[in-house]
Formats: structure tokens, C-alpha cells, sequence
């Protein structure tokens, strides 16, 4: 009797050991962090899976699905539903703030023909920064307010910003630094995850199921999805940020969204857009 | 990579049909601590970033049926919304190592 008990005891014992240990590890810490390998096999599956659609045609989302689709978007950038938003945005660019100075001070090349090089890894901070993030925090190191990262304000100043790198290939560096492989790595690791009483993850519609429908919407492929932001979306009736795809992603998988630009977003944002890197940048984009 | 539906999910659906078929009637202080345990299991599935809107929706159904008296309604809510949270939990815990199943490589 004292013999099983011990048995049992020990066993017990084992597989808490196993479970603390297994806790205690970083979940990809078994398989070798390789971003290169990533966006290789990244590209090559979405290639092998819709052969007839061109390489840079999947930063086209769900009108790179289908031809019909891609008609009513050829159709639709002649008037495109994002233009008065790029006209508020170049505004709002070039306005100084009260202290004088613009966005232009706060970026590279004065903000002009970026959009390509975010999110970027701040060496120094140790964390990824995106254009959203550093947009606003130019607007607090020059005293004002920063804006909602959902609301038509930051869609602007992104569409705007994004219009002057169209065309320009996404380029997204990760710094020999292994903050930047963490975060790059726990950004893949949020795109694959489940969660919401949906038990959907990010992969679940933009890897399984691109060109499918779900309910009457074409799902766009993961490839380049990022690279068309910020978008008019004729079912919001207005301009979203990356910010608020993320966060209408989680809610409508019954999840609680995270704050915009909590570390999970921001690396989430990271890992797709390096993913995404040799695609051009196509945004401000439009999608139904 | 799997299938749209794996194991887990249909785990997931058990335990949340589960919990809608194990309500009991209560009494307020049932339902005080029915509130309590569901608020905990929400507070962890906050604490592994995985909370559902469902629990949080569950969560104030049982307030407003408490608030209405109806001790019978806001208890077995309560009960479901604990349900609904230990299931985000679960979720959350299987996730941290099942997402690779899903990645491409």
C-alpha cells in the first residue's frame, strides 16, 4: 500500500516537474528562430496555392482572389473611396504643430517615400516600433495629444504616408539582436494562435481559407495583407489603421481585443510585414 | 498544418454547451459565489491575454439578473460564464504549444 502511495506520489511529482519546466520555457524554444526560412516558405505556399495569381498582385487581398473581384477593384481605384482621406492626411502632414515644426521633423527623409522600412526593432527600446506608434509619439515629443489608433485622424496620416511609398518594396529589417528574433518570433506566434469562443487564429481565414467566403466576404490572403494599409472598407464605411483590423479581428472571433499597440499587435505587425518583404506597398488600399 | 477543427475545439464547444446545461437554481448567496469564482477564472484568462467576449457578455447578464432578483437566472449565468472562462483558459493553455501545428514551413 505504502508502495503505491509513494508510486503515485512520485509519478505526481514527475509530471509537475514536466509541467513547471514545460512552462517555464518559451513555447518556440524548441525549433531555431529563422526568419529567412520563414518568408521563404511563407511566399512559396501562397504561390504554390493560387499559381495564377502574380506575386505582387497579393498585396490586392481578396480582389487578387478572384477576376471578377479584381475588375470591380480596377474599377473602383478610378474613383477610389481612400482619396479624401489621403487629401486630410497630406494636410495634416504638413500643418506644424504649435511649437512649429511637422511630422517631417520626426522622420527619416522627412517622412516622405518610408512607409516600406515599418514596423521597425528600436534597437535601444528593445521593441518593435510601427508607424502608428512613432506617428504619435512625434505628436507628444512636440506637445500635442496623441491620436486614437483607430479613428480616421491616424488612418490619414498613414494613408498619406503610405501613398508616398507606393510602389516601393516592403522592407522590413530584423536586427542581429535577439529582442528583435523574441519579438519577431512571438509575432508569429500570436498569428498562429487560437483564440476567441471562435477558436479562430489569424491563420485560420489568411492561411486555410483565402479566397474562401466567410459569410458574404472574400478572405485575402496573409501574403501582403499588411502592405495595402491603412483601408477604406465599404462594411466600416470608412478608414481603418492596422490597429483597428487587428483589434475588429479579435472581436469578431468573441475575443476581447488587446490594447492598439500592445506589444502582441506591434509584433504581430512586425513578423507579417517581414514576411511580406519584397511585395510593394499598395496602400492606402479598399476593401469591400 | 491541421483542419479547421481540431480536437481543442470541439473540447472548447463540450465544456461551453456544458455549462449552459449545468444551471441550478440559487439563492443570492449562491449566486455571490458563483459571480466570485467566474470573475477569478476571467481575472486568469486575463491574465494569459485570452478573454472572450462571450464571459465578459455572460458576466453582465448575471449582474442584471441579480440586480432584477432573479437568483435563478443570475446564478446559472454566472455558472456559464465560469464555464466560458475555464474554457478561454484551457484554450490559452493548449495554444502555447499547439499554434506550430498550424504554421507554415
Amino acid at each position: 500500500m505504502r508502495l503505491r502511495s509513494a508510486i503515485t506520489l512520485a509519478s505526481a511529482a514527475l509530471a509537475l516537474a514536466a509541467l513547471t519546466l514545460a512552462s517555464a520555457l518559451p513555447s518556440g524554444a524548441a525549433d531555431k528562430v529563422d526568419p529567412v526560412a520563414d518568408a521563404k516558405a511563407f511566399k512559396k505556399f501562397f504561390t504554390d496555392k493560387f499559381p495564377k495569381v502574380k506575386f505582387e498582385d497579393f498585396v490586392n487581398g481578396p480582389y487578387s482572389m478572384n477576376e471578377d473581384l479584381y475588375r470591380q477593384w480596377q474599377e473602383k481605384e478610378q474613383f477610389p473611396p481612400y482619396e479624401f482621406s489621403l487629401e486630410m492626411g497630406k494636410e495634416m502632414f504638413s500643418k506644424p504643430f504649435k511649437n512649429g515644426k511637422t511630422y517631417a521633423d520626426c522622420f527619416p527623409n522627412g517622412g516622405i517615400g518610408i512607409r516600406q522600412n515599418y514596423p521597425l526593432f528600436d534597437e535601444k527600446e528593445g521593441k518593435v516600433i510601427t508607424l502608428e506608434l512613432a506617428l504619435n509619439r512625434c505628436r507628444e515629443a512636440n506637445g500635442e495629444q496623441p491620436y486614437s489608433y483607430v479613428r480616421d485622424e491616424m488612418a490619414a496620416l498613414t494613408a498619406y504616408m503610405a501613398f508616398t511609398s507606393r510602389g516601393k518594396l516592403m522592407d522590413i529589417k530584423i536586427p542581429n539582436d535577439p529582442r528583435a528574433l523574441a519579438a519577431y518570433e512571438n509575432g508569429k506566434e500570436y498569428f498562429y494562435t487560437r483564440r476567441g469562443q471562435l477558436n479562430f487564429s489569424c491563420a485560420t481565414c489568411h492561411v486555410q481559407s483565402p479566397g474562401e467566403r466567410i459569410r458574404a466576404e472574400i478572405l485575402a490572403p496573409a501574403l501582403g495583407i499588411v502592405n495595402a494599409m491603412p483601408i477604406y472598407r465599404s462594411e466600416w464605411s470608412g478608414m481603418g489603421t492596422t490597429s483597428r483590423r487587428f483589434t475588429t479581428c479579435n472581436s469578431q472571433i468573441r475575443g476581447v481585443p488587446l490594447s492598439p499597440q500592445d506589444d502582441e499587435y506591434r509584433n504581430v505587425e512586425y513578423y507579417l510585414s517581414y514576411v511580406s518583404n519584397g511585395l510593394p506597398i499598395s496602400g492606402p488600399g479598399a476593401r469591400p | 498544418m491541421r483542419n479547421l477543427m481540431p480536437k481543442s475545439a470541439l473540447v472548447l464547444i463540450l465544456v461551453a454547451a456544458g455549462a449552459i446545461s449545468a444551471s441550478a437554481a440559487g439563492s443570492e448567496d449562491d449566486f455571490k459565489a458563483a459571480y466570485a469564482a467566474a470573475e477569478a477564472a476571467n481575472k486568469e484568462a486575463g491574465k494569459l491575454r485570452n478573454q472572450w467576449t462571450t464571459t465578459a457578455n455572460t458576466l453582465a447578464a448575471a449582474k442584471k439578473a441579480a440586480d432584477a432578483g432573479d437568483f435563478d437566472k443570475a446564478t446559472a449565468s454566472a455558472k456559464e460564464a465560469e464555464a466560458l472562462a475555464k474554457a478561454s483558459i484551457f484554450q490559452a493553455t493548449s495554444e502555447k504549444t499547439r499554434w506550430r501545428e498550424m504554421e507554415i514551413r
